[in-house]
């Protein structure tokens, strides 16, 4: 029930931030949710399957390029240009996913990584199409979402339909089977259940999510660059979802939403960034194996005893 | 139902199963034994798909499923335990029978359908029935041992299997508990008409549920038979009853 509750004030305090009236608050929100949806469908992976990726990046990056490709180079409409996108991503995802799963743990990790510098590759070297370390500039968006609080209320409503698929897909039959996986690969196959198929299917549905959240990036930003799909991209929703808590389903989007703000208020003072960054992590690792979700539910629960 | 023959592996040259030939009839109960080591858990291994064989065929219902992977093998009705429990420690005990009626229902990759009441009444029934329906709600890996290896038949069960193979189903039982098992595995098997193909330690246990017994020693067998055959069979008490015997005295 507190749940719900929680849900329902963090939706009317998302739908009432632009009458507050500041358009660098609508920018931050519109940021946050859309690296809230990236680590959420990283989560899918490390959560519920169980095989940490080092390379999601890959997906948020080929979703954000295709859709400012699309939009601009083919001047294609939104309505084309977005699931067109989409698509991609999850082709990328079933391709890349597809070797991927045939390995496990440091290995899997390592082949998402290989794979993600790949993208980063192409997206450095094809200067014709990408821009190049130029970047891509001037992403076309229609014009009725040049205003950056109807892109706000656009992308609220993306990422809305986004995270509720999500939790369907999280809370149905196959995600109470990935969550076998996770626990016990071993055990799966001997109920019935092709485990190299359901993480490929975890891998494709973290893909496809990613690269919603990188479509919606590309239109916001009004470009795509390189660094989005750099391995220390990858690195930085990671650690939204173990600062979130990867064993929650929100935990993630909490993640990514309190790093995001530390990042922005931090850097207001120091240009450690990364080394308070570092510190985090530690922190998190040796402190907080379950993230911010976790404690906030061993502190509901030591409440109850 | 079962046809085993010549069935061989190795490992780097270590014959752990060599030339193993079985035939199980349809409702039959039929025990594995052999001292440790003797390659019990490698013949599983081999029928179920976690090993590929070297040579040698597995029928099941005269259908090779030999060096198949296991979940087209459970699927095919073939269904196992495992000799240290095996089960998901961190996943409810209704959660982990429920992953099993998941997958024998082809809904693993429905992605649509809630998990939260799902298969609720058939999971009831499995659980009422090992036992653990007062448990339902407690993590498996909190359970006591004894507790998951009836679990760990719950989820075998939840495939509806024709073919059951468990793997030491009472290892680590206390004596109480191991004659509860045991009962428990006679009348579920008559009940839903299974075949049963078993390895047990406990000679109690293999002499009241067995029908047919194969010993099995250095990865052949070395004789099969009815109980009473077994037991006076001269190899046999020399490899393995007559060791036993003598730790027991």
């Amino acid at each position: 029930m507190s749940r719900i509750l929680a849900l329902l004030v963090v939706g009317v305090a998302l739908l009432c931030i632009p009458l507050l009236g500041s358009r660098y608050l609508v920018d931050l929100t519109t940021e946050i949710i859309i690296y809230a949806l990236f680590a959420l469908s990283l989560n899918v992976l490390i959560g519920y399957a169980g095989n940490v990726s080092f390379g999601h990046a890959a997906y948020f990056a080929i979703g954000g390029y295709s859709c400012a490709i699309l939009l601009t180079t083919y001047q294609w409409p939104l309505w084309l240009s977005l699931p067109a996108a989409v698509g991609l991503s999850a082709g990328a995802a079933l391709i890349i996913g597809y070797f991927c799963v045939r390995l496990t743990d440091i290995y899997f990790a390592m082949l998402t990584l290989a794979f993600s510098m790949l993208v980063w590759s192409a997206a450095f070297k094809w200067y014709q199409v990408t821009g190049g370390d130029d970047g891509f500039i001037g992403v076309r968006v229609p014009t009725l979402l040049e205003d950056r609080m109807a892109f706000y209320y656009f992308a609220l409503g993306v990422v809305g339909l986004s995270v509720a698929a999500l939790w369907r897909i999280c809370h149905s039959a196959f995600g109470r089977t990935l969550v076998a996986v996770r626990e016990n690969p071993l055990r799966t196959g001997f109920v019935g259940i092709d485990v190299r198929k359901m993480r490929l299917a975890a891998f494709v549905v973290a893909g496809t999510f990613a690269g919603i959240a990188g479509a919606l990036f590309a239109m916001y930003n009004r470009g795509m660059y390189t660094e989005s799909a750099f391995w220390t991209e990858s690195a930085q929703v990671l650690i939204m979802t173990l600062l979130g808590g990867m064993y929650s389903f929100f935990g993630p989007a909490l993640g990514a939403a309190v790093l995001y703000l530390l990042e922005v208020s931090i850097n207001q003072y120091t240009e450690y960034w990364p080394a308070i960054l570092g510190t985090l992590l530690i922190l998190i690792v040796l402190f907080l194996p379950d993230g911010l979700a976790g404690l906030a539910q061993k502190m509901r629960r030591s409440r109850k005893a | 139902m079962l046809q085993i023959s010549r069935l061989c592996k190795s490992f780097d040259g270590f014959a752990a199963t060599r030339d193993v030939s079985l035939v199980l009839e349809q409702g039959e109960r039929h025990a594995i034994i052999g001292p440790n080591g003797a390659g019990k858990t490698t013949f599983f291994n081999l029928i179920t798909g976690h090993l590929r064989p070297d040579s040698g065929t597995v029928e099941f219902k005269e259908q090779s499923v030999a060096g198949r992977p296991p979940h087209e093998i459970v699927k095919r009705g073939i269904a196992r335990s495992f000799q240290h429990s095996n089960v998901y420690p961190r996943m409810s005990v209704a959660q982990n029978v429920q992953v099993g009626l998941i997958a024998r229902q082809g809904q693993a990759f429905n992605m649509f359908i809630a998990a939260a009441e799902l298969h609720r009444q058939e999971t009831g029934e499995l659980l009422e029935l090992v036992g653990l329906i007062d448990a339902e709600h407690t993590a498996a890996g909190d359970l006591a041992y004894g507790k998951q290896k009836q679990l760990e038949l719950a989820i075998a069960l939840a495939a509806a299997p024709q073919l059951l193979l468990l793997d030491e189903p009472t290892a680590g039982m206390a004596p109480a508990e191991t004659v509860k098992m045991m009962q428990l595995i006679g009348e579920i098997v008559a009940a839903r008409g299974l075949t049963l193909l078993f390895t047990e330690h406990d000679m109690d246990v293999v002499f009241s549920l067995a029908q047919r017994i194969s010993v099995l020693h250095h990865g052949e067998i070395i004789a099969s038979g009815q109980p009473q055959e077994i037991r006076q069979n001269k190899e046999v008490q020399l490899v393995y009853l007559g060791k036993a015997a003598d730790a027991k005295a």
